[in-house]
């Protein structure tokens, strides 16, 4: 195994193409050339605690305001699944839970686990957390979902007296926790991940290429 | 075997065969390094065969995957896209009735509908993360990937457009809000009826499209296509190629 900065080189993350170290801007993509991002962890706790910190009110706060003939109810991100799940539609109830409870709150702890692993300098289950971030990038976007049924529900849902949606201010919250945690784990240079396994004892070079 | 260790490099030879357009002759010698953005491995590469995939050996990151046609089906699929989402835009999207009474919305009136106060912003946001950006981004591909396929020079600036279109990739949720409107039908079934308009069916099928488009999309090939149709450019009295003018300074 060899990597670029034990060969003195950088690689482009835009492009994946090699310079010499030292090389300021990828000439083939223009990307800023950096071999460890050294703000980054700085940048995905920043991240990480406003995204926390939006995450709360989102919960106590209701998301929706329905007003109806027999009277209006605000129902939070939790009620609104529960109230789903009264009309025996479960799957979809599952589906808004754990788009907006479960995934949240794995991706806070994800994100803080991996964060913290590379300040230990911990060796071991390096290709765990290289997927686990992955699975965080790929799944951090599906949280928007609420926020679209939102939106949907409050455009729609104008009958006069008889029926009207309007959004509550989680809506504005949890879109912000939701965007502000995308960020944090975009922020994670995954090459910090990897920097342990060169602190390790190198062994011998085995070449094997195949694949 | 696509990849190499680095210092076996001399094995590999350039059989120029990239997705987009056929470049023959040159630079035959020197093969490319290819590094890991996740994990910094560095590869030596060759140009793949169409079809080809190569995956980092430590952390299991697809570093290349072309398939074969793959420029001109984004081309294809992306401009699909563009249409759909400015039809999308305008026709009726959906419609709910109840006791006598009904609504009909369009795509911009739902992306509209935070309307009080901060609330506005979720607007903004709405608006681009599901017409906006995922508009954007097709353009961008278009216009990077049209001239290449058409086998003419890159667009100018088409290195930061590519960038920007990459970046967008995550911010340009056109499925996750198709599966948000199936959430919303099932909280209005007790209050009323909803009814598809024509602009539901197009946004449906343009989340496929876009879902397709990007399972063709390799950011490696469509690089070193930039690269080679650079090299189409009729003069070549300049120096090395700099993009853009910001690149001077320093
Ligand atoms: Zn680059
Ligand atoms: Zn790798």
């Amino acid at each position: 195994m060899t990597t670029a900065r034990e060969m003195g080189l950088v690689t482009c993350t835009s492009c994946a193409r090699v310079w010499p170290m030292g090389h300021a801007r990828c000439d083939r993509c223009g990307h800023a050339l950096r071999s460890r991002d050294t703000g980054s962890l700085q940048r995905v706790w920043a991240f990480w605690f406003t995204g926390l910190l939006a995450y709360i009110p989102a919960n106590l706060y209701p998301m929706l305001v329905t007003q109806t003939l027999t009277g209006t109810q605000s129902g939070t991100i939790v009620g609104g699944a529960i109230q789903i799940a009264h009309h025996g539609e479960w799957g979809i109830a599952a589906i808004v839970l754990i788009a907006s409870v479960v995934i949240p709150v794995a991706k806070f702890a994800a994100i803080a686990y991996l964060a913290l692993s590379v300040q230990r300098g911990a060796v071991h289950g390096l290709r765990h957390k290289q997927h686990l971030y992955e699975i965080v990038e790929f799944i951090g976007r599906w949280s928007m979902i609420d926020v679209f049924v939102v939106a949907i529900l409050s455009a729609l849902v104008q009958l006069s007296v008889i029926a009207s949606i309007h959004p509550g201010p989680a809506a504005l919250t949890f879109a912000l926790s939701v965007i502000f945690t995308m960020l944090s784990a975009r922020s994670f240079d995954t090459r910090l991940i990897w920097d342990a396994r060169t602190a390790i004892s190198p062994g011998p070079p085995s070449p094997s290429g195949h694949q | 075997m696509l990849l190499l260790p680095p210092d076996r490099r001399i094995l590999s030879y350039l059989v120029k065969e990239t997705l987009v357009g056929n470049a023959p002759e040159q630079n035959a010698a020197a093969p490319d390094l290819i590094g890991c953005p996740m994990c910094d491995e560095v590869y030596a590469v060759r140009q793949p065969h169409a079809g080809e995939r190569a995956v980092c050996d430590h952390c299991g990151t697809v570093l290349i995957a072309t398939r074969e046609g793959a420029g001109l089906r984004i081309l294809a699929l992306s401009i699909a896209v563009l249409v759909l989402v400015v039809a999308a835009s305008f026709h009726p999207f959906l419609s709910i009735n109840a006791a006598g009474l009904g609504n009909k919305v369009s795509l911009l009136d739902v992306a509209t509908s935070f309307r009080s106060g901060l609330l506005v912003l979720v607007s903004v946001a709405t608006i681009l993360l599901i017409v906006g950006l995922p508009a954007l981004r097709v353009a961008a591909l278009i216009y990077v990937i049209g001239p290449i396929e058409l086998g003419r020079p890159p667009a100018p600036r088409a290195r930061e457009v590519f960038r920007m279109a990459q970046a967008l990739k995550p911010w340009s949720m056109t499925e996750v809000f198709s599966i948000g409107c199936a959430v919303a039908l099932v909280k209005v079934s007790d209050l009323a009826r909803l009814e598809f308009g024509p602009a539901f069916w197009m946004f449906a099928a343009l989340s496929v499209i876009v879902v397709v488009s990007d399972r063709y999309l390799c950011s490696w090939s469509i690089w070193e296509a930039i690269e080679t149709a650079d090299q189409r450019r009729p003069a070549p009295p300049e120096s090395e190629p700099v993009s853009g003018s910001e690149g001077k300074h320093a």
